[in-house]
């Protein structure tokens, strides 16, 4: 009877150990998984490459573009071009952010800005920016000040749109809770209207970062003489693939970089959301 | 002397206009609420209670008739609604959410605390005030809701069928506490509800409502000793009775209704 009882007590556990034993060796295997593609991909590339099954020259093997990019850093020539294009990219990415959330709160909140501007938006919206580079510079010269403002302009419509539907997206019950709480305008806004709408902005703001990085490439491609962009290009031109490589590998890495930071200011701003 | 009436609703009457139909959701309503008094509306799902708490909340304007809410004390508000479960804002900790009322009206700062920290310890949230609604439960959603609107020290309480989405066993708990804070306060309560028996516990008057367009039918006032306790209302025989007495009644207006409807149908139909 005795060693019922005790066979009963300590099986299930054992039982269930071994199930999270299990779960934990497959969480590995996925991480497994995930760090093996790329080096997998990075790894037929080389032997390709190097084989010539795949043409070197346009093709050239990861090991080469690795020494190309040390090689760069050593020189100091790559840092001042990444730098630049950071100052670009950042400085860019506040000024359409700002105009974008000012803007779609008003349009959430206020239906008269609601009904003035949102067409508007949605009709500047699908225009690219980049075509309107060349005004762009006209207005501002080639300056850094240009590319700031042709990434702004990218980054803005996605931030604006996102976190007026996160305002217009409020349960109606919160503004009948601050309404019959006595809320002021101002109160109203920084308590309902902004944390409430925070979920949504935070999409666009995300969705802005990955267009800053693409309009930033493509604006120094076409009017800069300095930053990553205008690396990829000319080293394109001068058919030196190795160092467009190294641009790209620089840019997919900040893209990188940029969407953990968001994501961690994310779990921050908004402590409410599991 | 009529000083004691805190509530009082006139030919209170309230139109949604469509462009093609207007429904009538309330029509004439008239009744008085006494200072102190606990009074329940009961009615059937859709005869324009909500709408009538709402009006009384300044969340909604009446279409015709008048209502007046005598404000007594100029320090404390007037009014305020504990809604259902989802009117806690999710994106504030539980602590804010009771906060939230004297946070709005900007009293003190150790009048808050001290408030606040008193009603989270009352309906047992002390533990959980750091929390966010979406961490705690729907019975736990409901006290920190009640009791922002008790820390807010409103001379007015008006209720939305506040415990509807709990569960049986949550809702008697959430019932038995709400009367044991409302003893302390005494404040002037209005409460919405579709529950026979939970308006034959917490009032001092039932007002039954008929369906669309909502009126006032008929009064009732329940005289049970308080405080009050599920189990002793339960077994009063007399409470039996008027349970019953109720039930005909809200069967007849559903039934009623649907007479109605049945008979607005068009011939083709059959």
């Amino acid at each position: 009877m005795e060693k019922e009882v005790i066979m009963a007590a300590s099986q299930p556990v054992a039982y269930e150990r071994k199930k999270w034993e299990k779960s934990q060796k497959k969480q590995n295997y996925y991480r497994t998984l995930t760090l093996f593609s790329p080096i997998t991909i990075l790894a037929l590339w080389e032997v390709l490459s190097r084989t010539a099954l795949i043409d070197p020259r346009f093709f050239p093997p990861p090991s080469t573009i690795i020494v190309e990019f040390v090689h760069l850093a050593v020189n100091g020539n790559l840092s001042s071009h990444v730098m630049i294009s950071l100052y670009r990219i950042l400085g860019g990415f506040f000024l359409g952010v700002i105009p974008g959330i000012l803007l779609g709160l008003l349009i959430g909140m206020y239906k008269p800005v609601r009904y003035t501007f949102q067409p508007l938006v949605m009709a500047l919206m699908p225009i690219p920016t980049l075509a309107l580079m060349p005004i762009i510079i006209i207005i501002f010269g080639i300056t850094d000040f240009s590319k700031m403002v042709t990434i702004a302009g990218s980054v803005f419509f996605p931030v604006c749109i996102n976190t007026a539907a996160g305002v217009s997206n409020i349960d109606p019950i919160f503004v009948d809770v601050a309404k019959n709480y006595g809320a002021k305008s101002k109160d109203y806004f920084f308590k309902i209207a902004l944390p409430g709408s925070l979920p949504v902005m935070m999409e666009g703001i995300q969705m802005g970062q990955a267009i800053a990085l693409l309009t930033i490439v493509a604006a120094e491609m076409i009017g800069a003489n300095s930053g990553i962009g205008y690396l990829i290009w000319m080293d394109y031109k001068a058919f030196i693939l190795k160092g467009m490589y190294v641009g790209l590998v620089i840019i997919s890495f900040f893209g990188y970089f940029f969407s953990i930071l968001l994501r961690f200011l994310q779990r921050r701003l908004i402590p409410w959301q599991k | 002397m009529s000083s004691d009436i805190k509530i009082r609703v006139h030919q209170l009457s309230k139109i949604f206009f469509r462009k093609n139909s207007s429904v009538h959701a309330i029509r004439d309503i008239n009744f008085e609420v006494k200072n102190g008094e606990f009074v329940c509306l009961l009615g059937p799902s859709g005869c324009g209670k909500t709408t009538l708490l709402r009006i009384l909340a300044g969340l909604e304007k009446p279409s015709g008739g008048s209502y007046e809410m005598i404000h007594g004390d100029r320090n404390k508000p007037l009014q305020s609604m504990i809604f259902q479960e989802k009117g806690v804002i999710p994106w504030m900790t539980v602590e804010e959410n009771v906060a939230f009322g004297l946070r709005m009206r900007h009293a003190p700062k150790n009048e808050t605390k001290e408030r606040t920290d008193y009603y989270l310890k009352k309906v047992g949230l002390w533990e959980f005030r750091k929390l966010y609604p979406s961490e705690i439960s729907g019975g736990m959603k409901q006290r920190a809701s009640i009791a922002r609107a008790f820390a807010n020290d409103p001379e007015i309480l008006l209720m939305d069928e506040p415990f509807a989405a709990l569960d049986e066993q949550n809702k008697y708990i959430l019932q038995e506490e709400l009367l044991s804070i409302w003893e302390e306060t005494k404040k002037t309560v209005l409460f919405i509800t579709h529950s026979i028996d939970e308006a034959l516990l917490l009032s001092d008057r039932i007002l039954l409502m008929s369906a669309q367009p909502g009126t006032i039918v008929r009064e009732k006032i329940i005289d049970l000793p308080r405080p009050r306790k599920i189990a002793s209302v339960r077994s009063n025989p007399k409470m039996g009775k008027e349970f019953v007495d109720i039930w005909k009644h809200l069967q007849e207006a559903v039934n009623g209704n649907l007479k109605g409807a049945t008979t607005s149908l068009p011939n083709e139909v059959y």
